[in-house]
């Protein structure tokens, strides 16, 4: 099985490849970037010209803040059923305390679409699955609600939906018995506008969030990877997460 | 003999007269019942055309266009606008605060749907009624745009940006 997936990793890296070296020789270096960034017309399917990342600067995230976490909750209509065990979560304030120095920092954390994710490995129906973009999503018309994912997540990214729902946003559908999680703003993203906690933080000035295309070289997210160190999260894990930190 | 005749013949007149003028009474009342109730859409999608394909193929087939762009927008993130469920609803059913929801049956899909003995689970998930958000007040703003390197180069992205049509323009007319 994982042999098998392996060879797919490798066949696609090559086709990709392949792929960038023609785009290469029909237009000139310069201009081929700006193919490959340029927001998409409505009807264009995604490619995985795209990796959409995000970089979240712990430093800059303060303690106590919820900012991204309530622009989440409106933007997609996240109401509590006051159980907070099973109420559905798509970012989550995390915090971290050194026992030895007392430093305390906190996270938000959410889905990381990972490149090679383990709830899309797990999923029996094929409802999970990875965009060519690199963003992870659930087809909630073919979940049945089996929650591998939420089991092999190691994140712990994902929610299930316990509650019959009722107005939910037009742009994103969630009902019960199906698993869902944060899509990136995926309706949003589509349409080259950042996804809405990333807004919130930017817009209170905190400015501990960077959303972007991570092939894209000359793109804000990338020139801070390559100037800044960042982590993955359970790096060990080699899962290449698009959601990467500062300062952990 | 002529009691029994006499009898028969007001039976049959009565019979006569009365069965088609029930089958008269009833008819109207069935098909202008609120069972058959079709609600109208808010606007045409063009000039030429009521909806966004012919009206008997739309009555027709309206499912598989909705299931076609279903799965190229959850898989693909294709956003064209013509024939998303979206923007069905967004034509078919108004947006005021008491207008009809999806279990009435005086909403657009369920009229039909109930009528036909239909039972659909869309609107389990999806809003069964267009929804101002956030999100559109917030396309609007240029600064929550996703900055690229394109547009280091102006002159190549607006030339190319002419051909790209605006989600919005779509439907919203």
């Amino acid at each position: 099985m994982s042999e098998e997936s392996n060879i797919d990793i490798y066949r696609r890296r090559f086709m990709s490849g392949t792929a960038t070296a023609a785009a290469g020789l029909a237009v000139a270096p310069g201009v081929m970037l700006t193919e490959v960034a340029r927001a998409k017309p409505a009807e264009q399917a995604v490619t995985s010209d795209v990796r959409w990342g995000m970089l979240i600067d712990t430093n800059m995230c303060n303690e106590g803040c919820d900012d991204c976490v309530t622009a989440c909750n409106e933007e997609h209509n996240l109401e509590g059923f006051g159980r907070p065990t099973t109420d559905a979560q798509w970012i989550r304030k995390v915090t971290l305390k050194d026992k030895q120095t007392g430093n305390v920092q906190t996270l938000p954390m959410l889905c990381l679409h990972c490149e090679h994710p383990p709830c899309v490995d797990v999923c029996p129906t094929g409802a999970s699955f990875k965009r060519e973009d690199g963003i992870v999503l659930v087809d909630s018309h073919i979940c049945i609600g089996c929650r591998y994912c939420m089991m092999a997540c190691p994140y712990k990214a994902r929610s299930f939906i316990h509650e019959q729902l009722q107005d939910q946003m037009p742009y994103s559908p969630r009902g019960k018995g199906t698993v869902e999680s944060c899509t990136f703003c995926v309706h949003r993203v589509d349409r080259d506008i950042l996804p809405a906690c990333v807004v919130a933080c930017t817009e209170e000035n905190h400015n501990a969030m960077t959303f972007g295309d991570m092939n894209d070289p000359g793109s804000e997210i990338s020139q801070q990877l390559k100037q800044y160190s960042s982590r993955q999260v359970r790096a060990d894990l080699e899962l290449n997460t698009g959601v990467r930190y500062r300062g952990i | 003999m002529l009691k029994y005749s006499l009898i028969t013949v007001i039976f049959s007149l009565l019979l006569g007269v009365q069965t088609p003028g029930m089958a008269a009474d009833s008819a109207p009342a069935s098909e202008s019942s609120e069972t058959f109730f079709i609600p109208k859409a808010q606007r045409r999608y063009s000039k030429e055309q009521a909806c966004v394909e012919p009206i008997e193929e739309m009555r027709a087939n309206h499912m598989e266009y909705i299931l076609d762009q279903r799965d190229a927008t959850v898989h693909e993130g294709v956003r064209s606008r013509q024939h998303s469920l979206e923007e069905c609803i967004n034509c078919h059913v108004s947006d005021a605060e008491d207008a009809p929801r999806v279990d009435s049956e005086k909403h657009f899909c369920n009229s039909c749907h109930t009528y036909t003995a239909v039972s659909i689970d869309c609107f389990q998930c999806h809003a069964d009624r267009p929804v101002k958000s956030q999100f559109h007040s917030l396309s609007d703003s240029s600064k929550h745009r996703i900055k690229n390197t394109a547009a280091v180069l102006p002159a190549t992205r607006s030339s190319e940006q002419l051909n790209v049509p605006s989600s919005e323009d779509v439907g919203n007319e």
